[in-house]
């Protein structure tokens, strides 16, 4: 009885709402966790991390979409100011945890700070300024990391070590468990899993608070929710702080792993757009989206890919149809299954799963209730 | 003797979530001046609205002239002959009285195009149309937009006119030729829905009365019958007259 | 359009004065300042369009840029397909080519316009986030095509020789192609300010951009007249796209993505939905950016970027909004 209180209380009582979601879940998490020691291929590996660096990232940009109904394109910015705050701190300072910290303080200090401007000037008036006072930031953002090269390494971005204990080069034990050795990479890995597990929570505590509520309220009717007494553009504001900092801190999860940063790896539009789609596809309005959103897009890019590269090269001999499917063109199949998900497919996973959830059990709680209808009226067109 | 113009049963209408109209239903007979009363926020805005189509009645039926309009497009709701005086007039203010005009002759291209006789027929009703037509719209007093707004709804003959507190912060003159005007445009014909606060310029005249109250009708009947009872203006308007 | 509203106009003084403060150097200045004023008319025409598409119907295209990118490679093509034309030193074969050209682009866009605006568009009027999210994605397709169809490497146009080299004027050399380039977009202008003064469609529209739902109250069917619009504003992209082109000579697919920011900033400084507010804040960009790449070219994008903020800061809503919403 307590525990299952416990449990409760650790996703702040925002029930996931469905078995299958739930089962998904920890199936999931179990994955992720054992993935060292089950998975062999650096490839395996690398998306399970792009998964919890993705999750982050974009649950965070869900408490945008989904929760206060704005879309950002400055998200990227944000990650690509943790990539680059963490880089260049370590090049600057040496590779410590001490310069760990303060790149990664000094990243969210600038994500803070330039979330509020840009929130104070673009939120103010109308929230469709924000989408392209954003959009012009995050195309400004990737001129300035290109060009600023002595800081930022410019195209070729920077390239540096991690506090020891993070190094491949580091043994945690002389001896290995289950067959694997646990080196800086593995202990990496895991520091990497626990703050991914963290952030994702809080973005959950976050979604399920008052401020959460308030947010809700705006999306739903923005007009009603100024005239109960809610500031809607302070709200939105904070909302964007938010979001930048949870984008900032993935970003800082991702230079971890990488120990790499440049401008195609954390500010390029293709980034963008691999937020878009998994939103969408996982749900949106509902932070779990983000998880299995991350898994289905990400899983199926890594596949995708080769499937694409094989096809052109079986068919690249018939003209034209070679170029279409060519992997350079990854990006036309990317954007074609966008607008197609955004059409088709607008709860996404999370929804569909809900979905029979709710027809089977009627009594199910309020909250999950409540969620479903927002879910649904995101769909828009019940206006 | 009357005829039905505008019959309206159990319409409902959500604004958003929000329920808004929850069963109206009332008649507006041909050439009579039909007065919609209510509190505000009673919904008689959204009443009106809903009837010009602009917001989507979910439930119930609204006839006009014998043709259901639920569902139909606010233009095509306008071609059939009803006009819309919107609570803030709607008026184009960057353009001048004169464009004002000319887009309300649909089949006008030129202002030359407009029947001239009914042009100076409503110059009559309205000399502030012919004094500022040249004038940008938005320069004008809120007396003079609103005679530009009346008059814009008449340019083409309409069956039925939807006015929505024409008076609203006019200054007591010019209410009294707004009901001038009104009673004229009765004469010539014209059917009107008016939404009214000003009991006195309601009180002049109105034929006819339907209350609304918290999204649904609460009363029906002529108007000299509704003004004599204190109880109905009392509960449903919020007002106690004084004689 | 027809405002008194003057003091935004002082910006222009005020912008162009702290330039020369900053140059030092009066020709380079004013080359400059051309270069500027070119490239904001250009930058208007593009942004013209979209300010009434979106004063109009609240509908907001982020993949406008596409339509810039497609006038820009049809024009390219003819200028390829007809080069005898382009070389030629007869001036009536170099106008030719460039009229085709123009149509072509015009052409081009506006069809692509259309199909965008019944696929991608129409099913969701009314919600922003939908649009913003299909647009994108609308743009990323549309450069994919463009990338199937002509390639990722870059395209390279020549000028016709009546459009290259400059003129010298008391000792400043003034580029041919810019005063062409100006010429055509005040002409641009003074088209649609005849549209929107002169004609029955063009009063719909100003009319139209300040309440929707008159319009229709007066018995015009809005939509129909939202399409024409919007396949308007498209074809106007595409013009601006061979304008742009040939200011750039080289093409790269992503020709009207980069274009399309400085589009959104005109948009915004001058005011939703105002024809006259995207000219002021087209030139304003233009210029800004010219100075900025001259005086410091790392952050060209940001002067703009804080142009746009500093206007905001004064008028939060853009130097002439028209759109009443
Ligand atoms: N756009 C809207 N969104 C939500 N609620 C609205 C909207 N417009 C009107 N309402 C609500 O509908 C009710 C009726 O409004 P209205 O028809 O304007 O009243 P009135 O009788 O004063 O004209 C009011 O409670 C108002 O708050
Ligand atoms: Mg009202």
């Amino acid at each position: 009885m307590t525990t299952s209180m416990d449990w409760t209380r650790l996703i702040s009582r925002d029930r996931p709402g469905s078995r299958l979601l739930i089962i998904l879940l920890i199936a999931i998490i179990a994955v992720l966790l054992v993935a060292p020691f089950a998975l062999t291929g650096a490839k395996a590996i690398s998306i399970c991390v792009k998964i919890m660096i993705f999750a982050v990232l974009v649950a965070s940009f869900d408490l945008l979409l989904g929760y206060t109904g704005i879309v950002s394109f400055a998200h990227t910015v944000f990650f690509g100011i943790g990539a680059y705050g963490v880089g260049i701190a370590i090049i600057r300072l040496g590779a410590s945890w001490t310069s760990l910290a303060v790149g990664a303080s000094a990243a969210i200090v600038v994500s803070v700070l330039l979330a509020l401007v840009i929130g104070l000037f673009s939120l103010r008036v109308r929230a469709i300024f924000f989408s392209m006072i954003t959009l012009a930031l995050s195309a400004a953002a990737q001129t300035l990391a290109t060009q600023l090269s002595n800081l930022t390494g410019g195209e070729d971005g920077i390239i540096f070590r991690l506090p020891p204990a993070l190094m491949p080069s580091f043994r945690l034990l002389d001896t290995k468990i289950f067959g694997l050795t646990i080196d800086g990479k593995v202990v990496c890995y895991y520091f990497i899993f626990a703050m991914s597990v963290t952030f994702v929570l809080a973005l959950l505590r976050i979604v399920n608070s008052p401020f959460g509520r308030v947010l809700l309220a705006i999306r739903d009717n923005e007009f009603r929710a100024e005239a109960i007494g809610y500031p809607v553009f302070v709200f939105r504001t904070l909302s964007n702080v938010v979001a930048a900092v949870f984008a900032c801190l993935a970003g800082v999860m991702l230079s971890l792993w990488l120990r790499y940063t440049g401008p195609d790896a954390s500010l390029s539009f293709e980034i963008m757009l691999d937020i878009l789609m998994i939103v969408i596809i996982g749900g949106v309005g509902t932070i779990y989206g983000s998880i299995v959103g991350a898994v289905a897009f990400l899983v199926a890019q890594g596949y995708l890919q080769d499937l694409l590269k094989g096809a052109s090269a079986a068919l690249g001999s018939l003209p034209g149809i070679g170029k279409v499917l060519s992997p350079d063109r990854w990006m036309l199949w990317l954007g074609l299954l966008f607008i197609l998900a955004v059409y088709y497919f607008p709860t996404g996973i999370v929804g569909v799963l809900r979905r029979p959830a709710r027809r089977l059990d009627s009594s199910s709680k309020p909250s999950a209730k409540e969620r479903l209808s927002i879910v649904y009226r995101w769909m828009g067109r019940a206006r | 003797m009357t005829e039905l113009l505008l019959n309206l049963e159990n319409v409902h209408t959500h604004i958003g979530l929000y329920h808004i109209l929850q069963g109206v239903g009332f008649r507006a007979q041909r050439n009579r001046i039909t007065l919609l009363l209510g509190r505000n926020g009673a919904g008689k805005t959204t009443t009106l609205r809903t009837i010009m189509g602009l917001w989507p009645a979910s439930k119930g039926r609204i006839s006009f002239a014998g043709t259901d309009i639920v569902g139909r497009s606010t233009s095509e709701i306008s071609r059939l002959g009803i006009a819309y005086v919107p609570e803030n007039m709607g008026i184009f203010p960057d353009l001048s009285v004169k464009e004002n005009m000319l887009l309300a002759a649909r089949n006008a291209s030129r202002v030359t195009d407009i029947d001239q006789q009914r042009l100076e027929w409503i110059f009559e009703l309205f000399p502030a149309v012919h004094q500022f037509w040249n004038r940008p719209a938005g320069k004008l007093s809120g007396g003079q937009k609103q005679m530009v707004a009346m008059a814009r709804a008449i340019v083409e003959p309409r069956e039925l006119l939807l006015i929505d507190e024409p008076s609203k912060g006019l200054a007591p003159a010019i209410v009294n030729n707004m009901a001038e005007a009104m009673l004229k445009l009765k004469q010539s014909g014209a059917s009107i829905l008016l939404v009214e606060q000003n009991l006195q310029l309601a009180r002049e005249v109105g034929d006819d009365v339907a209350i609304i109250d918290a999204g649904r009708i609460v009363h029906t009947g002529p108007a000299d019958e509704c003004f004599a009872r204190d109880d109905l203006l009392k509960t449903h308007l919020g007002l106690a007259l004084c004689p | 359009m027809n405002r008194s509203d003057l003091m935004p106009l002082a910006l222009l003084p005020i912008l162009m004065g702290c330039a020369y403060l900053a140059i030092g150097n009066p020709a380079a200045w004013f080359t400059l300042t051309i270069a500027g004023v070119a490239m904001g008319m250009i930058i208007f025409t593009v942004a013209s369009g979209m300010t009434i598409v979106f004063g109009l119907m609240d509908v907001l295209n982020f993949g406008q840029g596409i339509f810039i990118t497609v006038g820009a490679y049809l024009s390219a093509t003819v200028f390829a397909s007809l080069s005898g034309y382009v070389v030629s030193p007869y001036l009536s074969e170099n106008l030719l080519v460039i009229l085709v050209a123009v149509v072509a682009a015009v052409a081009g866009a506006g069809m692509s316009g259309f199909l965008f605006e019944r696929l991608l568009v129409k099913p969701v009027y009314g919600d922003h986030l939908m649009q913003i999210l299909v647009t994108t994605g609308g743009l990323i397709v549309g450069e994919e095509i463009i990338k199937i169809i002509w390639g990722v490497q870059q395209v390279n146009v020549a000028l016709p020789p009546f459009l290259s080299g400059a003129f010298v004027i008391a000792d400043v050399a003034i580029e041919r192609y810019r005063a062409f380039a100006f010429l055509a977009g005040a002409l641009v202008f003074f088209g649609q300010y005849l549209v929107f003064t002169r004609t029955k469609t063009g009063l719909l529209i100003r009319a139209g951009v300040h309440d929707r739902e008159m319009v229709e109250a007066l018995g015009y069917g809005v939509r129909r007249l939202f399409v024409a619009t919007f396949v308007s504003g498209c074809a106007l992209a595409g013009l601006g796209g061979v304008m742009w082109g040939l200011y750039q000579q080289t093409l790269v697919p992503q020709i009207g993505s980069q274009m399309n920011v400085l589009v959104f900033i005109v948009i915004i400084i001058g005011g939703l939905g105002s024809t006259g507010g995207a000219l002021l804040g087209a030139i304003l960009v233009g210029i800004c950016a010219n100075y900025a790449s001259f005086i410091e070219p790392k952050v060209a994008l940001f002067s703009n970027i804080a142009l746009m903020t500093m206007i905001l800061l004064w008028r939060p809503n853009g130097l002439y909004p028209a759109s009443a919403r």
